[in-house]
């Protein structure tokens, strides 16, 4: 450990501090609607990304919080079936292809990741912007497809009901089939730029947690969406050429479509997860004022993590009528795939040991993610035993259970990301004190949501059902009550970052004491990054970096402090 | 200990319904054992971290203190504990799965065929019902298939699910441990009507399920056909999407049709005489009705004709107000 501090020499760079607001910064660099919509910066991508799921996640958010209000009562409540069919369709199809997957690589990666090389932008720029404009495409084809009577498939497109169903399948499939470019083009960009970008002295051991989860993440992207691809145009012969693949009235099998699937989107939900993972090292390492506890075993986990991903698409299918041995091997794997993960929460909680634990908003959702997390994960262990599977499958607690894992953890990892970065990205801090509520506010009414559904679901109430039986009212009252904590959680958010905007106090250039290259430059950051060559050195030396009064934020000292 | 749940008496616990099949117990046994494991684990990572949190949360004039950056024992230790762990869960898992595989020999076989939205259930004597009837003293396999899209079988109850496609045949069993009424549900996602997929099994003290075959496989020479029929629209699944009360759902009322004029969506205007009602029934597709979706599955082969003639007679008696014309 004390080796890694040799590199630099003590006292050679004082680093900017200043904000740049009134300044020369990215965000004036050029201006007018235009200079955006044309932009190679991968800042403004980063932006224009961030601007585009967050207005996602309202659609998405808006459609659950309407399922929830159908399912305070037995019978209908607000809405017709199908349009209940209809609408929990486009909560998980927005959801996932439109918000969660690209959300922490594309928003906060983009922005991120060059500036945590010390470089001037991603490998190629045009790709990314390719990539947004892509994504755009995309999202207008989902929204054609609500517009002319929307899907009712469920997000997982399961055949042959996909590919029998009068709704719009066809522009909600293509939609989906040019996101995952997107993803691609993102992926690609992202592994070549941490392959060939990375600054001399920084080795891939001395790389940013961070971008050890966006390089996991972008080997899966590139290998396993170009089978979803397939799949979905496979579906779309099928529904206009009526070429039998999954329709067994053509001679096709619809079990095929299943195994097809969830090659790419039990892959996909690492691709959710494991940035996520990324921004929590971060988050731990700087708000603890400690170095990341076991650095090697975290990195490595995340690449265990995106190989093995690869390999239990089945458990999807253990009632499916797969065989006895298919179900064995994919149990088994899917064990094997907990262990990088239990690794990861250990490593997590063991880096506050004997810290100085900031229990500031990022630290907040950090700290969220390990508790929900832990639920989401330690229920899988229920999934993953054939058995007790049997039982939960197509469940509530299913349900339940990704949401903890997805919304417990991607989502708290973004949020304590978006909250980590929002002063370098805008130049400014947002209220404390509302950011600390929120954080309560959105950890309360998510447990409140999702626990109940997880006693329900175990004692046998099925998923994407609009009428249920009586005795699980009070389950579904629960649950709706707390979605609705929910949503006055994100609605306090939404505000108060608008509100920061232009009422915030400037931020220094290094508020939380973070020790990665992306707090050496001012914030905003200018339009090439760093007007001084950064200094690279150990990524989680934080303790190096000490508060001071007269900045209001962080500075580097010219002597490692740990050594 | 009402969170963990230990089966409370008779209904059931807080996490598990009544376990009312001999495969259940060792189901519930594991889910028990994972559930103690998960909270003694989540136990002891959140009480780290709220100690820590608490413990070393940042105080004026004490920064953090120094503490080795890894520690190669602690991590093979907390790698290899939950891999023993995790790798015990899956063995477990498989062995019950497996036990539960392969229906006993001696197990009595029932047909079950899923449509949008309901399940029919052929008995060895060809007897069709809405309601799996069962014998209560012996192991029932189902052998299960679509008409349509994937349905999936479940009954909490009993602890088992099987998804029932199309093109292709799927089993499942069960032994009930004693008498009484399980619910069952579709747990596969089949469209407008898949929340109302539901069934129920009917579970006969032992010499009970002979007599109730004996009696429901004489419906038509024992009752007046206009009560056979009112029992073939309950027990055939025609219920699920019409109704009885003048109400139009997935398909028109059965309320005052026989005789009434209907508009087709090709525009053309016909009355519902006898053989409309025949044809409605064999090919469906044929002719639909203004406002509906062509979602019906063809009958053709599954009815015979005097159940067919039993039908009609029963929606005659649905008169009514001549409240369809339009």
């Amino acid at each position: 450990m004390t080796a890694q501090h040799a590199t630099q020499p003590a006292g050679a760079v004082s680093v900017p501090m200043e904000n740049a607001l009134g300044g020369e910064n990215y965000l004036n660099h050029g201006r007018g609607l235009w200079s955006w919509l044309t932009t190679l910066d991968h800042k403004r991508i980063g932006i224009m990304y961030l601007v585009s799921i967050l207005a996602a996640f309202l659609l998405g958010g808006v459609f659950a919080l309407l399922l929830r209000t159908e399912l305070l009562t037995p019978q209908q409540t607000i809405m017709k079936p199908d349009t209940y069919n209809q609408m929990f369709t486009l909560h998980g199809a927005v959801m996932i292809f439109l918000f969660i997957i690209p959300g922490i690589p594309a928003a906060l990666g983009n922005f991120v990741l060059p500036l945590m090389l010390g470089a001037k932008d991603v490998a190629f720029p045009r790709l990314n912007l390719a990539s947004y404009y892509l994504w755009v495409t995309g999202a207008l084809f989902a929204l054609v497809s609500i517009i002319t009577g929307a899907v009712d498939t469920g997000w997982t497109f399961y055949t042959p009901y996909s590919t029998t169903t009068s709704t719009s399948v066809i522009s909600m499939v293509f939609g989906a089939f040019i996101l995952g470019f997107s993803s691609i083009f993102t992926g690609l960009n992202f592994v070549v730029t941490i392959h060939k970008m990375r600054p001399p002295g920084m080795t891939w051991f001395r790389m940013p947690l961070f971008l050890w989860g966006l390089y996991g993440t972008a080997i899966i992207q590139i290998l396993a969406t170009p089978v979803l691809g397939i799949t979905l145009l496979l579906i779309i012969a099928e529904r206009l050429l009526g070429v039998g693949i999954f329709d067994p009235a053509l001679g096709g099998d619809p079990v095929l479509f299943q195994h097809f699937f969830w090659f790419y989107s039990h892959p996909a939900v690492y691709i959710m997860i494991l940035p996520a993972m990324g921004v929590i090292s971060e988050l731990m390492a700087t708000f603890s004022r400690k170095r990341i506890f076991g650095y090697a075993a975290i990195a490595g986990s995340s690449i265990a993590i995106a190989v093995i991903s690869f390999l239990v698409w089945g458990h999807h299918m253990f009632v499916s009528g797969q065989s006895n041995l298919a179900g064995m091997i994919f149990s088994f794997l899917t064990f094997l795939v907990a262990i990088p993960s239990a690794i990861k929460v250990f490593n997590w909680t063991a880096t506050m040991y004997k810290g100085s634990v900031w229990l500031a908003t990022p630290m907040l959702y950090a700290l969220s993610f390990l508790f929900l997390f832990g639920i989401g994960g330690l229920t899988g262990l229920f999934l993953g035993a054939l058995a007790t599977d049997v039982h939960l499958h197509d469940t509530y607690f299913v349900v339940a259970h990704f949401h903890y894992v997805m919304f417990g953890g991607t989502v708290m990892g973004f949020l304590g990301g978006l909250h980590y970065w929002w002063p370098k990205m805008s130049g400014r801090m947002y209220s404390e004190r509302w950011g600390r509520i929120a954080a309560l506010l959105i950890f309360v009414g998510f447990n409140v949501t999702f626990f109940a559904q997880f006693v329900m679901g175990s004692q046998g109430m099925p998923r994407r059902y609009y009428n249920y039986l009586p005795e699980f009212t009070p389950y579904h009252v629960i649950s709706t009550v707390g979605s609705y904590l929910l949503g006055l959680g994100f609605l306090i958010v939404l505000v108060y970052l608008i509100h920061s905007l232009v009422k915030g106090q400037p931020a220094p250039a290094n508020p939380w004491g973070g020790a990665t290259l992306e707090w050496q430059t001012s914030s905003p950051p200018p339009h090439d990054n760093f007007s001084r060559e950064p200094v690279v050195d150990d990524p989680y030396d934080v303790e190096r970096w000490r508060w001071d009064e007269a900045l209001g934020g962080y500075r580097r000292q010219e002597q490692p402090a740990s050594a | 200990m009402g969170f963990l749940g230990i089966q409370g008496g008779g209904g059931g616990g807080f996490w598990l319904p009544r376990a009312a099949s001999t495969g259940a117990a060792p189901v519930d046994a594991l889910f028990y054992f994972i559930l103690a494991i998960s909270v003694v684990f989540f136990a002891l990572i959140v009480g780290l971290m709220i100690f820590f949190v608490v413990r070393y949360r940042r105080r004026a004039g004490q920064g953090p203190q120094p503490s080795p950056a890894h520690n190669t024992p602690l991590e093979i230790t907390w790698s290899v504990i939950p891999l023993a762990i995790v790798i015990g869960i899956f063995a477990w898992g498989f062995k019950v799965f497996m036990d539960l595989a392969t229906p006993p020999a001696n197990a009595y076989e029932v047909q079950v065929t899923a449509q949008k939205w309901s399940w029919l259930y052929t008995y060895p004597n060809g007897h069709v019902d809405d309601v799996l009837h069962v014998p209560g003293d012996r192991p029932v396999k189902l052998v299960m298939t679509s008409e349509d899209v994937i349905h999936s079988y479940f009954v909490p109850a009993f602890r088992v699910k099987r998804d029932v496609v199309p093109g292709r045949y799927s089993t499942l069993w069960f032994e009930a441990l004693e008498p009484g009424e399980y619910q069952v549900y579709c747990t596969e996602y089949c469209g407008t009507g898949h929340s109302d997929m539901l069934s129920k099994v009917v579970v006969h003290p032992p010499g009970g399920f002979e007599k109730w075959l004996e009696d429901a496989s004489n419906l038509l020479n024992t009752l007046p056909p206009a009560e056979a029929g009112e029992r073939l629209y309950r027990s055939r699944g025609c219920i699920q999407c019409h109704s009885m009360d003048g109400a139009a759902a997935i398909g028109p009322t059965f309320r005052g049709l026989v005789g009434s004029q209907r508009v087709m969506r090709s525009g053309t205007r016909l009355v519902a005489d006898e053989n409309y009602i025949r044809e409605s029934i064999l090919e469906p597709q044929a002719q639909i009705v203004a406002g509906f979706e062509p979602v019906m599955p063809t009958y053709k082969g599954r009815l015979k004709d005097e159940e067919i003639t039993a039908l009609i007679a029963f929606m005659k008696s649905l008169a009514g107000e001549k409240g369809e014309e339009q």
